[in-house]
């Protein structure tokens, strides 16, 4: 009965959100008031048919009903209740779906929070928003349909797979699918905009704190996906530049330089069709992400079940959805014109090489996840892309970038007016340089070429960043959200800067083969197999190391590295031991047996890498708290 | 012209480029059939030259190919060795769908050229063939541990169409997921 439940909303739910895109369209269009008005209460019962849906696909997990194919395909009644409810994420029917809920719940709190916008466009923003929604139900609908019976039904479910059986991975897609997903509501307010004709800096004013939130969901969607990647891949890496990361990376490359570009149309009224321009792409490739994970064209670990019949789907939705929006830019952008100029080293400026630096590095990385592709389809072969590319052609427009900010962001509106922080500038580049030695010479010994480099731009942001709040609180000045968030951010992309720079430089890794009582050096460090036992988990059984490390003779570790035989999958998988420390992680993942009692150790020492995510998340912090600031909240009316 | 066109123009090839893609997608060859992704229809059949019942319901929970062939059918003598092979690697059971045969012939065949089937059902009449939508001898169809049809050959089956279709379809027994190669021996 609940698959059917869940069938039958998801039908309503179609319905629903083809009312909301055809009300919201055509009533502003035909001047229609009974047709707009008729937007809010669609945009609810979407919402709540949705919610049922998603709720009865949940229902059938946690109940194991294993009469249900996607469930009988990706649960089973050993797993752990966490990982039932996840697993509803846990593939591509699922993950849809939930993608369709977020959509809609981003809608309702459009609707909810737009009263004070004029009518029409409200309606055109909830319209150009169901129309998406309308896009992914039917997907999930006629190609991924989550509620198909399984008859007879199964005895037991095939299991989770066991990578995704992990805290971090059940919540690391919801956070992703809410960043991608709120930058369809940019996208929207850019489409609601061009059907206007109509860009002010009131428009920008709306745009701002939404495209904000989406970004800083991304923000930590990306970071949790990393982290994973980082103890549970077994190989302690935390970036790879495989075409499913880079896929969710460039939208939030493009949405950085978005979230820049809007604060100058908001402040001046500039850069309107760019503006425009980058609310498109962002979305656009949030969209294109999804097409490449879905439709099998590019291999990558993250692929869901490869299927070319949706691969149509989406590429037939991507051309109605991209398509349109282009072709509405190409046709209306032209009439919107910005007169007023800035000098070159006002802010204006300074965000507008922020922005080209930024679509340039999201350039980069396209290029790279697509010349596979793009090589396979001229027939030349395939080609495969990896870091050797990535990291330089990545790099370069980014160092730059953090410099920029370190000075841009003391930068004035239309003048340039550098001249009264210069010198804290100035001093903030001169501790940081100060520091850098001591980093480089004193605690770390030894550098690479951009070591130092990226030590010095890196603790220069996070000092520049700090000027502004410690000026504004001595001299006894207000200090909005909108600072304190912004000082927040650049502060944790200094930090981010830092780490990565200290990670790439100094971790020291190395595979031993030990034996239980054995040990093994790897410079000053010492790793000892103490033991080795089974250990049994709800869905699998482990074995389980004991590994001692010292430091110059010293413990500073006692790491309990798994590897674990998932029953169902016949899965092996690595469960690294990780003593996190203050300045760095000691890292002890167990590898192949080797025969002979012995066993391979994988042994690293990283220095500063729970600093990567953590700046991530303050990117995130600042940017959920420059949003919330006041002047987003009023009313028009000064009263209020 | 405008500039303005431009993304549009972008957008346009980038378009091309992943239709391309999906046309290349190495899922572009399955051959349509209304069982794919569907459950298998069950049967109940005699083993082959005995008065024994088989019951596919035995089956459950576990992966299996469903050969179908005939003494009658000349390709299904070309994929015979090709099969042999398949059970030689004992990663999945395979059961032998004796179609519209005659028993004597059917089991001179096996003991002559060699028997790759766990278990051979003799479907005398053709009516489990009618139910699995056969058409033609060899057809070979791969169930998965849901009972449900996971892709379905027709012809003979060849080291190519084995690996391509087959191998890349089962489940993974170990995870690829254990590091680069061991880079030095034991410590200290």
């Amino acid at each position: 009965m609940i698959a059917e439940l869940g069938h039958f909303t998801l039908i309503l739910a179609l319905l629903a959100a083809l009312a909301q895109s055809f009300f919201g369209l055509a009533g502003p269009a035909m001047d229609r008031p009974s047709w707009t008005s008729t937007v809010r209460p669609a945009v609810w019962v979407q919402f709540l048919v949705t919610t049922l849906s998603l709720g009865a696909l949940v229902t059938a997990f946690v109940n194991n009903d294993f009469s249900v194919e996607y469930v009988a395909a990706n649960s089973n009644s050993a797993l752990p209740l966490l990982y039932r409810v996840s697993a509803v994420w846990g593939a591509h029917e699922g993950s849809l779906l939930l993608w369709a809920w977020i959509l809609v719940a981003w809608t309702l709190a459009v609707a909810l929070l737009s009263r004070s916008l004029p009518e029409p466009f409200a309606a055109r923003v909830l319209g150009v928003l169901g129309l998406i929604s309308v896009g992914f139900l039917a997907f999930t609908l006629f190609t991924s349909n989550p509620f198909l019976r399984l008859d007879p039904a199964a005895p037991d479910g095939r299991d989770l797979n066991p990578l995704l059986q992990d805290p971090a991975l059940a919540v690391h897609p919801p956070m992703l699918y809410a960043g991608y997903v709120g930058l369809a509501v940019a996208f929207a307010f850019a489409c609601a905009a061009m059907i206007e004709g109509r860009l002010d800096q009131a428009w920008a004013r709306w745009t701002r704190p939404w495209t904000t939130v989406a970004w800083a969901f991304l923000s930590i969607g990306i970071a949790l996906g990393s982290w994973w990647a980082y103890y549970e891949l077994g190989w302690g890496g935390y970036w790879f530049w495989d075409p499913v990361e880079n896929a969710s990376f460039m939208p939030w490359l493009v949405g950085t330089a978005l979230i820049h570009s809007l604060a100058v149309t908001e402040k001046r009224g500039l850069f309107k069709s760019w503006t425009l321009l980058l609310a498109i792409m962002a979305f656009s490739l949030s969209l294109l992400g999804t097409f490449l994970v879905r439709s099998g064209v590019l291999v990558s670990v993250h692929s869901f079940a490869a299927d070319p019949a949706r691969g149509m789907f989406i590429l037939a939705f991507l051309v109605i959805i991209i398509g349109g929006a282009l072709t509405l830019y190409a046709w209306r952008a032209p009439l919107l014109r910005s007169e007023a100029g800035f000098e070159f080293t006002s802010r204006e400026s300074f965000l507008l090489f922020n922005n080209i630096l930024l679509v340039v590095a999201a350039a980069a990385v396209f290029v790279g996840t697509m010349a596979p592709l793009i090589s396979d389809a001229l027939g030349l072969g395939t080609l495969s892309v990896g870091r050797q590319y990535f990291d330089p052609v990545f790099l370069l427009p980014s160092l730059p970038l953090v410099a920029l900010a370190a000075v841009g962001i003391h930068s004035g509106w239309k003048k340039g007016r550098l001249s009264d922080r210069r010198q804290s500038i100035l001093l903030a580049l001169l501790a940081g340089v100060l520091l850098t030695l001591v980093l480089v010479l004193g605690v770390w010994e030894g550098a690479k070429i951009l070591t130092p480099i990226g030590f010095a731009l890196g603790l220069w942001l996070m000092l520049s960043a700090l000027i502004d709040p410690i000026d504004r609180w001595r001299r006894k000045l207000s200090m909005t959200r909108a600072v304190i968030g912004m000082a927040i951010a650049h502060l944790g992309l200094g930090l981010f800067v830092v780490s990565i720079t200290a990670v790439e430089s100094y971790t020291r890794e190395r595979d031993l083969a030990l034996a239980v009582g054995e040990s093994g050096r790897v410079d000053e460090f010492e790793y000892r197999l103490e033991g080795l036992s089974t250990v049994e988990g709800p869905n699998y059984d482990a074995l389980r190391g004991e590994v001692r490390v010292f430091e110059n003779g010293k413990q500073v570790g006692l790491l309990y590295p798994e590897k674990r035989n998932y029953w169902v999958q016949r899965q092996m998988m690595t469960e690294a031991g990780i003593e996190m420390q203050i300045g760095r992680d000691i890292f002890v993942a167990l590898g192949e047996d080797l025969g002979a009692g012995r066993w391979s150790v994988r042994a690293q020492v990283r220095p500063l890498i729970n600093y990567v995510w953590f700046a991530a998340f303050l990117m995130a912090l600042g940017g959920v708290i420059a949003a919330t600031d006041r002047r987003y909240r009023s009313r028009p009316e000064p009263a209020a | 012209m405008n500039r303005f066109l431009l993304p549009a123009g972008v957008f346009l090839l980038l378009v091309m480029v992943l239709f391309v893609g999906i046309q290349r997608a190495p899922q572009k060859t399955v051959i349509p059939s209304a069982l794919i992704g569907k459950p298998a229809p069950a049967f109940s059949l005699p083993v082959l030259g005995t008065t024994e019942e088989f019951d596919s319901a035995s089956l459950r929970g576990q992966w299996y190919l469903l050969n179908v062939w005939g003494t009658w059918c000349p390709e299904c003598r070309n994929e015979h060795d090709m099969l042999l092979e398949i059970a030689r690697t004992e990663l999945l059971p395979m059961i032998g769908l004796n179609w519209k045969d005659d028993d004597a012939a059917a089991l001179e065949w096996l003991r002559v050229l060699g028997d790759p089937y766990d278990v051979t059902a003799a479907d005398r009449e053709g009516r489990v063939a009618i139910d699995w939508g056969v058409y033609g001898a060899p057809e070979t169809f791969l169930v998965n541990d849901l009972g449900v049809v996971v892709y379905k050959h027709v012809g003979p089956m060849t080291p190519e169409i084995w690996s391509r279709e087959f191998l890349a379809r089962l489940p993974k027994t170990s995870a690829g997921a254990s590091g680069a190669p061991i880079a030095i021996g034991a410590g200290s």
